[in-house]
């Protein structure tokens, strides 16, 4: 679905394989999605689900080799990014797509101070000079919520507390104004008070910047709080797409509709047992000719391990699966 | 579930934490003088009734793994007094704790970390019969194998290494070393924190069946308020250092009485788009203060959205403001103290027999 909006991130048939020792690992599988101008693009899965891979493969960020991209196309301002140089891949990042990885103790440098890291994109991207980038810097802190922020930039990554590192990351992104941002797990390594806190903040500076956002995670109550869409993952596919509210409101694929069976709520009924999803994940080596869910879908039929279900619409628009499971061709050979 | 919830009037409590301190000391300079002490847990008071589970929440910091550590004594505490099943273990030698180890036993968070990767899942689940029975090899044997077969593992799986499983299965071997020796108490550190969503149902389910079949008693430390409110049957809250709220889980997730309990519970997301947008959250403001020069008064008074001028002078006590519900508020100055000869089984027990359909 188009709404007659150009998307500004178009992700087409990508495929990205790892190369190891015991053979490929076929981690992203013909994966297509974009997204819109100033919308919250949610995507989740679980580990191995590559959801990650998918995300970091757009902007050159996976070491090559092992990793290396089969296939696809990522159409970004009017070009295909997979096909870009190496010069011009590192002006698009930090300067057009920002970036905020999960663990923002690994991701800052413990050796400079968080005002000389803010200001590197500013002064390497934008042009600025010392003093500019500075008085720059304090505004993004400002911008995320960290007090006194001027007097700030000069302590280190170990002087900040884990939220408040989780903020300097944020406007390490936020600071050349990029058009698309990609959070990977922003929050899982933070308390539910403190990604509280960063939630609020991301809602606020959506309202204020109005950029895209792809917003990874495993949490789908995170989801259901601030995305627009989701993008359900597993086993290097995107099994469900679909607006947020018709996405928990009419799951169709097994796995999505399982997983939210399979989390608990603190509010609301308690059910007294919890719904299993049996089996463990799926190991990737083999090239996928059929679906990476059927050995754990009490749906699964004959079809599902001869033919790897393609995406198709359902339900409300936007909304596709790519699922056998009550497909109408299915159907039709059930009851005819 | 039903069955669980009801402690028969007069139980005695299985665990009986009284003022327990664990104080980690600081020490700089030349000298290594002890300059200060990281108050990790400070006053901490509970029971753990037989066959119960009681969940233990709160952020990272807050000394719940450290209260779980050292009331298996894997610490020397600093203070306090810690009974189990009528055994004072709180003052013991770890040479004297040795005869009483089989029967307290410890699931820990990370199952790679935890498995000592150049032994066999048999040599793993093994390990506490060699060390605690004289049995035969046969004997042995045939105990890891009926173990293998309560938490679900392969039999065939016996000679293969950690490295070998996925997380969950990890999971599931650290469960069976833990049940070995039969014991009646296990303190469940974060079980199924490192592990994926689909994944976490089958562990937790895995222990509620074993704590039914065995008659277990668990000590459930978690981050994951939605899980507990699943698996525990009553829940304390802690935050820095202290136990601010106890009480039956229906009754904490329905009305909480500490305003950090009702911040926490508000902060969680939910999986539901039509009611996450309306929940009112409770934002807190800054962090927690650091444990080794905590505010004078109620740790909470820094964040505490209803804080008042009391809260910066008085800590406040731990009080029984309602039958089976302890709060350590100042908002709620009105109950009996804890820590009585048998403080409140009675009163638990009326109550939760109330709550319970």
């Amino acid at each position: 679905m188009n709404d007659g909006v150009a998307p500004v991130l178009d992700v087409r048939d990508l495929k990205v394989v790892f190369r190891t020792r015991g053979g490929e690992v076929h981690a992203v599988n013909s994966v297509s999605f974009d997204l819109r101008p100033g919308e919250l693009l949610g995507v989740v899965g679980e580990s191995g689900s590559g959801k990650s891979v998918t995300m970091m493969s757009l902007i050159g960020l996976l070491p090559s080799p092992p990793a290396e991209i089969r296939s696809g196309q990522v159409m970004f301002g009017g070009r295909d990014i997979l096909k870009v140089n190496a010069r011009e891949l590192r002006r698009l990042r930090g300067r057009e797509i920002g970036f905020i990885f999960q663990d923002p103790m690994t991701s800052l440098n413990p050796v400079f101070t968080v005002g000389f890291q803010i200001m590197e994109p500013l002064r390497r991207h934008m042009g600025l000079k010392p003093e500019a980038a500075r008085t720059r810097a304090a505004e993004l802190l400002d911008l995320v919520g960290i007090p006194d922020a001027r007097r700030r930039l000069k302590d280190f990554p170990h002087q900040f507390s884990g939220g408040m590192r989780q903020r300097v990351m944020i406007a390490m992104a936020l600071a050349c104004d990029p058009k698309v941002l990609i959070a990977d797990e922003p929050t899982t390594a933070l308390d539910v008070t403190i990604q509280a806190q960063i939630l609020e903040l991301v809602k606020d500076l959506r309202q204020k910047l109005g950029m895209a956002i792809v917003w990874i995670t495993h949490d789908l109550g995170v989801i259901a709080g601030i995305a627009d869409r989701v993008m359900v993952m597993y086993g290097g596919q995107v099994v469900e797409q679909a607006p947020v509210r018709a996405l928990f409101a009419d799951p169709r694929h097994p796995y999505t509709r399982a997983l939210l069976e399979t989390v608990p709520s603190v509010r609301g009924e308690r059910a007294p047992k919890l719904k299993v999803i049996e089996g463990q994940p799926p190991l990737l080596g083999a090239h996928p000719s059929a679906c990476p869910f059927r050995f754990r879908c009490d749906k699964a039929h004959g079809l599902c391990e001869q033919e790897n279900p393609r995406r198709r619409p359902v339900g409300a628009p936007g909304h596709d699966v790519a699922c056998h499971w009550d497909a109408p061709a299915v159907r039709e050979a059930a009851h005819g | 579930m039903a069955d669980t919830l009801r402690v028969p009037p007069g139980t005695e409590p299985l665990v009986q934490v009284r003022g327990l301190k664990m104080h980690f000391p600081i020490s700089s300079g030349l000298l290594r003088r002890k300059t200060g002490a990281v108050k990790a847990v400070d006053d901490v008071s509970f029971d753990i009734f037989p066959r119960e589970t009681l969940g233990m929440v709160g952020e990272s910091g807050c000394g719940k793994s450290t209260t779980g550590r050292a009331v298996l004594r894997l610490y020397d505490i600093t203070a306090g007094s810690i009974r189990i099943d009528g055994t004072e273990i709180g003052g013991l030698s770890q040479g004297a704790l040795r005869k009483h180890r089989p029967k307290m036993q410890m699931v820990f968070q990370d199952p790679q970390a935890c498995l000592n990767p150049r032994m066999t899942l048999a040599g793993i689940i093994g390990e506490p019969l060699d060390e605690h029975t004289n049995w035969s090899r046969r004997q042995k044997l045939d105990r890891i194998y009926e173990l293998m077969d309560a938490v679900g593992l392969n039999r065939n799986f016996a000679n293969r290494y950690p490295h070998e499983f996925s997380g969950g299965q990890r999971q599931r071997i650290g469960i069976a070393r833990a049940l070995a020796l039969n014991p009646a108490f296990i303190v469940c550190d974060e079980p199924i924190a490192a592990l994926d969503v689909s994944i976490q149902a089958q562990v937790v389910n895995l222990l509620e069946e074993l704590q039914e079949k065995l008659g277990l008693t668990y000590l459930f430390i978690s981050h994951d308020l939605s899980m507990v409110r699943h698996i525990a049957t009553r829940v304390a809250v802690m935050y820095l250092g202290k136990v601010v709220e106890i009480a039956p889980r229906e009754a904490l997730y329905a009305e909480p009485l500490h305003p950090y309990t009702q911040a926490l519970l508000s902060a969680v997301p939910d999986p539901d788009p039509a009611s996450e947008r309306k929940v009112e959250r409770i934002i807190l403001k800054g962090d927690v203060p650091s444990p080794a020069n905590p505010p004078k008064g109620c740790n909470f008074c820094t964040r505490c959205p209803a804080v008042m001028p009391v809260c910066r002078e008085v800590e406040p006590q731990t009080l029984e403001v309602a039958p089976g519900r302890f709060v350590a508020c100042h908002l709620h100055d009105k109950g009996k103290p804890i820590g009585g000869p048998t403080p409140g089984a009675n009163q638990t027990t009326s109550n939760q027999q109330g709550a319970t359909p």
